[in-house]
């Protein structure tokens, strides 16, 4: 008995020390990657990096506002188009989703997920850049747009259906009529996740590279123009970090860092909308 | 053993068959259900109360594969004619669950107002009158009377129910039905809900299905004892827990079974 309780007491000890190393991993990699981050890029951060345009290779000072404005405008135009569509499809396959029709969106969406986001690219190429005969902000947001779409139908579907079935019955026995008891009742009972599977998904397609690569292209110029191409943080520290300047090095870190800063922001954000899920009406 | 002739009737099963698929949960039943009343199902569980009652509302066909055969008459029209809408129907039959089912994300307010809404707009002195009314009737009023604008999560087990039954009372329906209301309550939000019985059936006619035979028999006029979705008892509260004519119904209330 007593050589059964110390195994059981080893057992537990070992495990618990075991989780608590790969949490600590885990852990590790985002405070390293955060460090090393603010370590090299944050000396780089002044006010000239916020609001200056980059200067010609070779030349020291400068700035990536056109990057950051670019990123502002790509992101804000994909969420623009991804959002209702990936809501929408979420609705329909949490509402409506449990026949065939169903089985294949889900089916689809899941696909759509796991496709390589240069796979996107390629996509976006070949259907609004070779038509349109140049490079511009619109097939990056499209091909981000498309990143998006699956993710959120999935988060969306999922919140969904955590809404208890007893409050659909409800609002059905009190007469509301079904897309009344979708809409009014079990999708804003459902907002705070749905908001949350938003922001994630805005985070994640924030920092993407390789869609953008031969679909926006990149932008040395501030330009606004969402039929031009434009500049993002992500494709500005891809060109800066693989090239020979020492300066290039150096704004690539800080653009990283501002990028990855944005990043936490919307997880941050993300959080607060959980907690809001809990709150009190009004 | 029928409700007297006397008694003007408001709702009605004719050989009400209620399936799921090809299984039938209940079987061939008709019931009178005089106006004014309140009647309580009894029965051991899974014997078809329930879904008896969501046939009431049409509510069963919203189940997976739920179907009937037969008629309920709601002032002698039968509400499963193509022309009845459901919809509408429901607006005219209040119903409660056996847990309370407040909308998280309303107000106090706005969950009674809600049935009243989806019917269309109507001027704010109005909704404000109704709500109040219903809330009085649900005997919550002066409880919340400090607080409509406050979520109604806030409130007690006990009172999120007679939040819900002041919500099914607010858009004036004619017949409540109420599923197990108290059994996820504690004595006193119990009691609550059973002296609102009492007040209630003056303006309503009220079906209430209960696992508590006690609750049956302190607050109903007719009992129906169901069993494996038959029928097999109906008659005056007090005469079916006094002296059963079926020997089924006196090996149930006399907690022999079930």
């Amino acid at each position: 008995m007593i050589g059964r309780r110390w195994r059981r007491r080893l057992t537990n000890g070992v495990m618990t020390g075991l989780v608590a190393l790969l949490s600590f991993l885990a852990v590790l990699a985002l405070v390293l990657i955060l460090g090393d981050l603010v370590a090299r890029g944050a000396s780089s951060l002044d006010w000239s990096f916020f609001t200056k345009n980059p200067v010609p290779a070779g030349e020291s000072g400068g700035g990536v506002a056109n990057a950051i404005v670019g990123t502002a405008i790509l992101v804000g135009l994909a969420a623009l188009i991804g959002l209702p569509v990936g809501i929408g499809t979420g609705l329909f396959l949490a509402e409506y989703g449990s026949g065939r029709l169903g089985w294949v969106v889900r089916f689809v969406a899941d696909v759509l997920n796991g496709t390589p986001s240069i796979v996107v690219g390629i996509f976006a190429w070949t259907w609004l850049v070779k038509p349109m005969g140049h490079f511009s902000a619109l097939a990056g947001s499209v091909a981000l747009a498309m990143l998006m779409v699956p993710m959120l139908a999935r988060t969306t579907e999922e919140m969904v259906r955590l809404v208890p079935h007893s409050l659909r019955e409800a609002a059905l026995a009190l007469g509301y009529p079904r897309w009344r008891t979708s809409l009014r009742v079990i999708a804003r009972t459902a907002l705070a996740g749905i908001v949350t599977g938003c922001l994630v998904g805005i985070a994640r397609v924030a920092g993407e590279t390789a869609p953008l690569l031969f679909t926006a292209l990149g932008n040395l110029n501030f330009s606004t123009s969402v039929l031009q191409p434009m500049q993002t943080l992500s494709l500005q520290i891809y060109v800066y970090a693989t090239g020979p300047f020492d300066e290039w090095h150096r704004l690539a870190w800080a653009a990283a860092l501002v990028l990855m800063g944005l990043v936490l922001l919307l997880s941050l954000a993300a959080r607060w909308a959980i907690r809001q899920r809990h709150g009190a009406a009004r | 053993m029928a409700p007297p002739a006397d008694a003007r009737l408001q709702l009605q099963t004719v050989r009400l068959t209620a399936l799921y698929g090809r299984l039938a949960a209940v079987k061939d039943v008709s019931i009178l259900f005089p106006k004014h009343t309140v009647t309580a199902l009894i029965g051991p569980s899974g014997c078809g109360k329930t879904t008896f009652l969501r046939c009431l509302n049409r509510m069963h066909e919203l189940s997976e594969g739920g179907w009937i055969t037969g008629k309920v008459l709601l002032d002698g029209v039968d509400v499963y004619e193509p022309s009845i809408d459901a919809i509408q129907l429901r607006r005219r039959i209040g119903m409660v669950f056996q847990r309370p089912t407040p909308f998280p994300t309303m107000s106090i307010y706005d969950n009674v107002a809600a049935g009243l809404r989806v019917n269309g707009r109507r001027p704010k002195a109005e909704l404000d009158a109704a709500v109040e009314g219903a809330l009085r009737r649900a005997a919550l009023w002066d409880e919340v009377k400090d607080r409509l604008r406050h979520s109604a999560l806030a409130l007690s087990g006990g009172q999120q129910q007679r939040l819900c039954v002041a919500r099914a009372l607010a858009p004036e329906p004619d017949v409540l039905l109420l599923d197990e209301p108290t059994a996820s309550l504690d004595p006193a939000g119990t009691q609550h809900i059973e002296e609102l019985c009492h007040e209630l059936k003056a303006r309503y006619t009220i079906v209430i299905v209960t696992h508590n035979l006690q609750q049956a028999a302190r607050i109903s006029d007719y009992t129906a004892f169901f069993y494996l979705g038959d029928l097999v008892e109906l008659g005056r509260t007090e005469e079916l827990f006094t002296k059963p004519t079926k020997e089924k119904t006196e090996a149930y209330i006399t907690g022999r079974f079930g």
